[in-house]
């Protein structure tokens, strides 16, 4: 057995079936169970007040957006070696859902920000990398739309994801890179001395998971969307070439 | 049962409500997509079966 029989889309949607009402699950019990825990059972941090606990909704949500567009690298290189169309539309379904994890980075970065730097937004290196990553996405999600030919839409958008994956690699990796710029370190290190304290480490991993698993949710069942879509078209296009032809 | 947020209240507060807002709206969207879709297609292939 190979994991490329999945790229046929009846495999794709009788696997998907079966493994979604686990992973909604999944997402709903480790949200809910680092949410909570975050927001209800958690300390104060002595520098920065109750703002840290907008690390639970901030953290996760930055963590998906640089991560969603990962894996849209992933499959748009799947598409151009290997030409499988479940990986062209998983990449597609999953534009959406990168961009809103995006904005909730974005919007709780600026929300924690006033209180901490003084001011919404910087041109922190982070920051503006972010902000580029969000108009990615509205371009990649854009010009799927523009373009009529889906095979030919799916050959542009993954070079443009090519190309705004140097923007997402960038916006992990800008605080190393950088060494200006108000965003603090990574928050989550293998190295324990750079660690969050632990107080806060577990809710976070939690919320984290939760994210990863919700983000593995919506672009299941968005990737089964744009399949029956793509099978709908496919079929009144049939059906017209044969009345046509009768 | 709701913690004491201090000054940074109204922030805390707007961050989770956004957040939280954001993904309630994009779970609601994708799945009565996936719904329709499903439906949709199921409408038109009983269609072609008659």
């Amino acid at each position: 057995m190979s994991l490329w029989e999945y790229a046929n889309p009846q495999k794709f949607m009788r696997l998907s079936g079966i493994l979604l009402p686990w992973v909604w699950t999944g997402a709903m019990a480790a949200l809910s169970l680092g949410l909570i825990w975050g927001f209800f059972f958690t300390p104060d941090d002595f520098r920065m007040g109750s703002t840290v606990k907008i690390i639970y909704v901030h953290v996760p949500a930055a963590l998906m957006a640089i991560n969603a567009w990962l894996m849209m690298l992933l499959a748009s290189l799947i598409w151009l070696v290997r030409r499988h169309h479940v990986s062209a539309l998983a990449a597609k379904a999953a534009a959406p859902i990168g961009l809103a994890m995006t904005v909730i980075a974005l919007a709780t970065g600026a929300i924690w920000g006033k209180p901490m730097w003084g001011a919404y937004w910087a041109w922190d290196p982070r920051l503006t990398s972010f902000l580029i990553l969000f108009v990615f996405y509205l371009g990649y999600i854009a010009l799927w739309q523009a373009i009529d030919d889906k095979d030919l839409a799916a050959d542009l958008t993954s070079i443009l994801c090519l190309v705004g994956s140097v923007f997402a690699l960038l916006s992990r990796y800008a605080v190393q890179f950088w060494s200006q710029g108000l965003h603090q370190g990574a928050t989550f290190s293998v190295d324990a001395e750079e660690n969050i304290a632990d107080v806060f480490w577990l809710p976070a991993v939690i919320s984290m998971a939760g994210f990863v698993l919700l983000f593995v949710a919506l672009v299941l069942v968005n990737t089964r969307s744009e399949v029956q879509l793509r099978r709908l078209v496919a079929l009144k296009r049939w059906d017209r070439i044969a009345e046509e032809a009768a | 049962m709701m913690p004491d947020l201090g000054k940074y209240a109204f922030d805390v507060l707007v961050a989770y409500g956004l957040s939280l807002g954001i993904l309630a709206v994009l779970v609601v969207l994708v799945v009565a997509r996936g719904r329709r879709a499903t439906r949709d297609l199921a409408l038109y292939e009983q269609g072609r079966k008659r």
